[in-house]
């Protein structure tokens, strides 16, 4: 346990910000050592999408049908126009329409 | 300036100058706008919390990791533990230690000041739209620098804004604020590369990160579903881009 008066709380955010960076470089230098033959361009391609599937699988099943829907314009705007911004946009106002209604 | 962005040539991928960061920068300008209410939510949180202003703003300039700075504050107290909250924001964190390998391919071709240099203020919105540019053939790196100093700034300002003036949006959620970010990383994964093989990727990565989210430990769905997603990669190898890979 550490006190978090006086400079106590900045060594917590000292130390977080390290820890951050440490998972900002780790990764790169990591890769560094790793000779980048096909099939680690195939697991890299194919995690770099799962990266994102994964965080928003809970967000879809665990949020409220504003959050759902939210989602699910999005997906179908952006399959229509395939331009991210209106996309995000139609969303966000789906979220906060059923959230007022 | 000529622009020869448009130029599909491997060798420039990995090219970065202020005209391209620049440009980075302004794209990203957009999603920023969202990204101060978020900043606002949390500066305010931080308050609420008892962090001094010269704390909160600290915090925000050094970590720039928003869901890892909102658990912090869960975990907040005139004493805290040390490691529980070092544990908690290494876990939350951990998905850019995947997001530094999947721009390896390009970031390899730099030397390695710059290389790790790009790498500070990736987080996931910019690193997706980077990734995003290098898979369409156009350089990403202004947009991973340039978009990063876009989110930091109007971040380090959105706290700002919550310490001082918190009370002006007090619940983002109600403006459907609280899914920008979900918007956006969905929209990037439905802008991309749609076929059976990435179907059953995503699939796969989406049950192993519920899976994870209900019965292990917190905070560790994001990497699993990741990991479990690229392993059906490595199995399943993609035949069409066999013939004309480069790097």
């Amino acid at each position: 346990m550490i006190e978090t008066t006086g400079l106590g709380a900045l060594l917590v955010i000292g130390l977080m910000f390290l820890v951050t960076l440490s998972t900002r470089l780790g990764g790169v230098f990591v890769m560094s050592y790793i000779p980048i033959s096909y099939r680690v361009k195939q697991f890299i391609q194919a995690m770099s999408g799962s990266v994102l599937v994964a965080i928003l699988a809970p967000m879809a099943v665990t949020g409220d049908n504003g959050a759902r829907l939210a989602l699910l314009s999005t997906a179908i705007v952006m399959l229509l126009v395939k331009k991210p911004l209106p996309a995000i946009t139609v969303g966000i106002a789906t979220a906060a329409l059923y959230r007022m209604l | 300036m000529p622009l020869n962005s448009n130029n599909i040539d491997p060798s420039k991928l990995p090219q970065l100058d202020k005209h391209l960061i620049w440009k980075g920068f302004l794209q990203l300008v957009p999603l920023s706008f969202f990204v101060i209410a978020f900043g606002i939510a949390f500066g305010l949180a931080a308050k609420q919390t008892g962090l001094s202003s010269t704390e909160s703003m600290a915090m925000s300039t050094l970590v720039f990791a928003g869901a890892s700075q909102f658990a912090s504050l869960e975990l907040w107290g005139p004493k805290v533990s040390l490691i529980t909250i070092l544990i908690t924001v290494f876990a939350i964190n951990a998905r850019h230690l995947l997001m530094g390998a999947t721009l390896y391919p390009w970031l390899q071709h730099l030397s390695p000041f710059k290389r790790y240099g790009v790498m500070f203020l990736a987080s996931d919105a910019n690193w997706a739209m980077s990734l995003q540019a290098f898979t369409q053939g156009k350089p990403g790196f202004g947009i991973l620098v340039g978009g990063g100093l876009s989110l930091w700034l109007f971040w380090i300002f959105g706290t700002w804004v919550g310490l001082y003036f918190g009370n002006l949006i007090s619940d983002p959620k109600q403006f459907g604020l609280d899914m920008v970010m979900g918007c956006f990383l969905l929209a990037m994964v439905v802008g991309g590369e749609k076929n059976i093989r990435m179907l059953v990727i995503w699939t796969v990565a989406a049950s192993a990160s519920l899976i994870a989210f209900w019965f292990l430990p917190e905070n560790t769905h994001v990497v699993l579903g990741a990991l479990a997603g690229g392993a059906v990669g490595i199995f399943w190898l993609n035949k069409k881009e066999e013939s004309n890979s480069d790097d």
